[in-house]
């Protein structure tokens, strides 16, 4: 079972759900010009408090969302480390901060947004784009791919990592890494292969 | 029924040892609603499978379906021509059951809403009606394997390709599946390593070597398998 945050729509009656897909989008976006802008570390705490309430509201399971950002607490704690010792607390109490309810407000985008309709919105919107060569349908598909990616990488992983514990190497980075890398690139493979038979990205 | 065409195909594939022969020279003409191609692992009837659907391009030869070229008409020979992987997660590509049969149907159904109505009428048919908003991952093997052939036959193909659709089910899904394929109205080209399934085909295919070394009636050809196994 996977518990990323990220690709898991979960159906609902909610304000989120029923917002347009585009203008969750636009929001996302604006939203982070916004965080980016605004400096100082008590506007990031006060936007990671409302990344969260939003997470709540949009009916994600608020327990498991916020465990499965243990993998984020890794890189959040040596890019706090980091930040405080080159540029101070204030900076990195902001950095730090503004990455979380980014990634909370990402998953409250897809947490009330079908794919299907994330697909309509990037189509729509690179639209004009066609004129300069870019199919919008393979954008939005590869998108769509981009999300499915992660629980079913995170699915290799915990397999991987099964395996090399049933050989009673849990602890070889070798022996974890090599062979989910090599999965992870026969995954990547076969569904290259499942897209052509389906005959996807042929129009 | 369709027809499928193999003619003097030939299929190399380069190795880390060097230039590897996986089918050699082969001729077959295929009209039959039910064909099923069986052999040992590594004889090459998957790869003569794919060369249907174009996942493989002969090395010599060609392919036709209905007349088309597999290489130089291969979007329309896909519009065609369904595939069932073996292992149906690589082919789920969306996170919901009802958005993997929904992208399926975008080609014919522009219109969100009634792409969503298509597919979940698909869904039901195929007895998933109930799980359209579940995760593809959240689902057992032999929904998946449903769900697979579910998002393969929306856009109703004239013929259907499954590559060993039942070797990761159980017993029950296996049977499942496997008298679902059979009952299909489309051209099956089944690769099976179930002698029984392939037995109740109309015609069948013993592949070993990179050659066809049997072909004719699927009860005689599953006999000679078994007798030479």
């Amino acid at each position: 079972m996977t518990t990323l945050p990220l690709g898991a729509y979960r159906p609902g009656r909610t304000w989120l759900h029923r917002l347009p897909a585009g203008a969750k989008l636009l929001a996302l976006l604006v939203t982070a010009v916004v965080v980016t802008v605004v400096r100082g570390p008590l506007s990031a705490v006060g936007f990671v408090v409302l990344a969260t309430a939003l997470v709540a509201w949009s009916g994600a399971p608020l327990r498991r969302t916020l465990r499965s950002l243990r993998g984020f607490a890794l890189v959040a704690v040596a890019l706090t480390a980091y930040q405080a010792w080159t540029r101070g607390w204030a900076p990195a109490v902001e950095t730090v901060g503004d990455l979380l309810g980014m990634i909370l407000l990402a998953t409250v985008l897809t947490t009330t947004t079908a794919v299907d309709d994330l697909i309509d919105v990037i189509t729509w919107a690179l639209g004009p784009l066609r004129r300069l060569g870019v199919d919008p349908a393979r954008v939005g598909l590869a998108f769509s791919l981009m999300i499915r990616a992660l629980p079913t990488t995170l699915e290799i992983a915990l397999q991987t990592r099964d395996a090399a514990r049933a050989r009673g190497l849990g602890r070889s980075p070798r022996a974890l890494l090599v062979p989910m890398v090599v999965r992870v690139v026969a995954n990547a493979r076969a569904t290259g292969d499942a897209l052509h038979a389906r005959g996807l990205g042929d129009d | 029924m369709g027809r499928i065409q193999l003619e003097e195909v030939t299929v190399h594939a380069e190795t880390a040892d060097g230039d590897l022969l996986v089918l050699d020279t082969t001729t077959v003409d295929l009209t039959e609603r039910r064909i099923a191609l069986v052999g040992p692992n590594g004889s090459g009837k998957s790869t003569l499978a794919r060369l249907v659907n174009g996942l493989v391009e002969p090395s010599a030869g060609r392919v036709l379906v209905d007349g088309l070229d597999v290489v130089d008409d291969g979007p329309a020979v896909r519009r065609r021509v369904g595939f069932v992987f073996t292992d149906p997660s690589a082919q789920l590509v969306m996170p919901t059951a009802l958005e993997d049969v929904a992208l399926s149907l975008r080609r014919t159904h522009r219109d969100k809403t009634a792409r969503r109505a298509a597919a979940q009428l698909v869904l039901e048919r195929f007895g998933l009606g109930d799980l359209g908003d579940r995760s593809v991952h959240a689902l057992s093997g032999g929904q998946r394997q449903l769900l697979a052939l579910a998002g393969v036959l929306a856009t109703d193909p004239d013929v259907l390709v499954a590559d060993e659709p039942t070797t990761l089910l159980d017993l029950r899904n296996a049977r499942l599946v496997g008298d679902l394929l059979l009952g299909l109205q489309q051209q099956l080209v089944l690769v099976t390593h179930d002698l029984e399934l392939a037995a109740r085909c109309e015609r069948a295919l013993m592949v070993d070597g990179g050659r066809v070394v049997a072909d004719g009636p699927a009860a005689d050809v599953v006999a000679h398998y078994r007798a030479t196994a």
